[in-house]
């Protein structure tokens, strides 16, 4: 296997009749990584994934899988991926078996290979019972593991899912889930979401695309300490007001609180420390010294949610 | 190689495994053998002057067969792909613009002269039961499936077109049937016109499909037609081509 990173894309701007639906992107994709493309409806990773997979050429900028070039080495490129596009389109005429055999077949497979890889994928994705049915009479969990069959069916060393969890019930996307952690072992996977919990639950990096261009990028990690400058501490202390008020005001790490009320003699404080820092051993010091009553201490963490709002927030701001 | 005789047999597949597949056949039989008993009635009144095949093939019968199957057939190649989103799944595979266009007419084309083989029973039918000595001449049969084919081979070409056009089914098909239809109305203007010599009733002549129809029914194989039929069948797959590369100029 070559050193060259899973994916590399500079640059990269699609424009259809002069509105760029994809603007300057630039990313890299390392081999082995589970990375989640995230962005709103109409943030460009459909366009994005089609031109990964050479459906269709970009406008400018350049873009390489596994060291080849998508435009001018698509039929290398081609070998080397499994596309799943959004909405999982299937001949729905065809038996399952007979549908797989089908795209080994196209794929390049020879005939011994197909039949092998055939059973291989039918087995890991759990379409054994169903394997002679037509792929019309199933249902969309069935389906959806069929195009995921598909893409895996001769082997690639990519393989790119544009919304896999789409239209699935929560049942079956943790099914799909699943199945995506489990095939995701030995090979990269670029899988794109409007859902954040999907990006949350199965990725190990996040891209965050808004209105064609890159937002944010980086593990989970990365982006909630990234965000940890806006972590708020929550704490509910038995004191009076001003005797809070006065001591949030001497502590040099605190830059902004809130007061209210909460049940019993209790007040709910929300601290925002000044720079990254928590806050939570100095309050709870604090309660001892004072002989206050501390009933909770939380930070709160950002989730991928927050992140995600807050930085398409940012942009509509902007505009 | 291995990808396009896989998307040839998916393509012949798709005919067969579909009912439209049967109601094209199906179709077929019974407006030829309404055609056959024409012949035969024809047969029990007079002595034919010219060939059997002539009076079988070029009639109204046939020319209706030739004009409404190969739009049915073709209107689903790539309509209903890129109707379905298949076509993404097609065009993502390793396989090159060119291998999906010939396999595409290569299936349709197979499926639609696999729909005229039981009209092989018929001259055997004739030579059992009729008392003529030879009645059916074998090059004329020979020469009405070369011109089938070739008839065949154009408009499958032209329906294949007017399918990569569209992602309706139904305007694929109404397209490739009118376009089809004006082609061979091309014929009728040289009755229309009246017969004065001149190059424009020279070059109706060279382009009646009709005509042309009546010297491969006679056995006669003229290699202008030949020629004629072949370059637009590979005009309008060239144009096919152009239209499923036009993906790429957007």
């Amino acid at each position: 296997m070559s050193a060259a990173p899973m994916i590399e894309v500079e640059n990269l701007t699609k424009r259809y009749a002069g509105r760029a639906a994809v603007r300057d992107l630039t990313f890299t994709v390392k081999r082995g990584e589970i990375v989640g493309f995230l962005g709103q409806n109409g943030a460009g990773k459909t366009t994005t994934m089609r031109m990964l997979s050479c459906f269709m050429p970009a406008t400018s900028g350049s873009a390489r899988i596994a060291g080849y070039d998508v435009f001018t080495q698509a039929d290398e490129v081609r070998r080397r991926i499994g596309y799943m596009p959004e909405g999982n389109p299937l001949h729905i005429d065809m038996r399952v078996r007979e549908y797989l055999k089908f795209r080994a077949r196209l794929k390049g497979l020879s005939n011994t290979r197909s039949r092998e890889r055939v059973d291989i994928v039918t087995e890991q994705c759990g379409l054994g019972e169903v394997a002679g049915k037509v792929i019309g009479t199933l249902s969309g969990g069935y389906r959806q593991r069929v195009g995921l069959a598909d893409a895996l069916v001769h082997e690639p060393e990519l393989i790119i899912l544009d919304e896999p969890t789409k239209n699935l019930d929560a049942h079956l996307t943790r099914t799909v889930r699943q199945l995506i952690k489990d095939v995701s072992k030995d090979r990269t996977v670029f899988i794109s979401s409007h859902l954040l919990p999907e990006v949350e639950l199965t990725c190990t990096r996040v891209i965050i695309i808004h209105e064609g261009s890159i937002r944010e990028s980086g593990t989970l990690d990365e982006l909630q300490r990234k965000m940890s400058s806006g972590q708020q501490v929550i704490a509910e202390l038995s004191a009076s007001v001003p005797d809070l008020r006065e001591a949030w005001e001497h502590m040099a790490e605190v830059e902004h609180f809130d007061i209210s009320a909460a049940e019993g003699n209790f007040h709910r404080c929300a601290l925002t420390p000044r720079t990254g820092v928590d806050l939570r051993p100095q309050v709870f010091e604090l309660a001892k010294q004072r002989g206050w009553q501390l009933r909770e201490l939380t930070r709160t963490r950002h989730s991928l949610e927050d992140i995600f709002v807050h930085v398409t927030k940012k942009e509509q701001e902007e505009i | 190689m291995q990808p396009f005789l896989t998307l040839v047999r998916r393509e012949l597949g798709s005919c067969y495994f579909s009912l439209i597949g049967y109601v094209i056949v199906a179709a077929v039989q019974f407006l030829m053998g309404l055609g056959f008993m024409v012949v035969l009635q024809a047969l029990n009144g007079k002595p034919f002057d010219k060939p059997v095949t002539e009076e079988f093939f070029n009639n109204g019968l046939f020319w209706l067969v030739m004009l409404l199957a190969p739009p049915i057939i073709t209107m689903r190649t790539y309509a209903l792909e890129k109707f379905s989103g298949t076509y993404e799944t097609l065009m993502t595979a390793p396989v090159s613009d060119l291998q999906v266009v010939l396999a595409k007419f290569t299936g349709a084309l197979l499926f639609f002269m696999s729909a005229w083989l039981p009209l092989l029973a018929y001259p055997f039918l004739l030579k059992r039961f009729s008392v003529d000595l030879m009645p059916v001449d074998t090059s004329a049969v020979g020469g009405t499936f070369l011109g089938i084919f070739l008839f065949g081979a154009f408009y499958i070409a032209l329906g294949c077109f007017a399918s990569a056009l569209t992602r309706s089914q139904i305007i694929a098909a109404m397209n490739a049937f009118v376009l089809g239809l004006g082609l061979f109305l091309l014929s009728y203007l040289t009755y229309v016109i009246p017969p004065k010599s001149g190059w424009q009733s020279a070059a109706l002549q060279h382009v009646s499909m009709i005509e042309h129809m009546k010297d491969f029914t006679r056995g006669v194989v003229d290699t202008r037609q030949v020629v004629f039929y072949l370059s637009l069948t590979a005009l309008f797959l060239f144009l096919t081509l152009r239209v499923v590369e036009s993906r790429r100029w957007k």
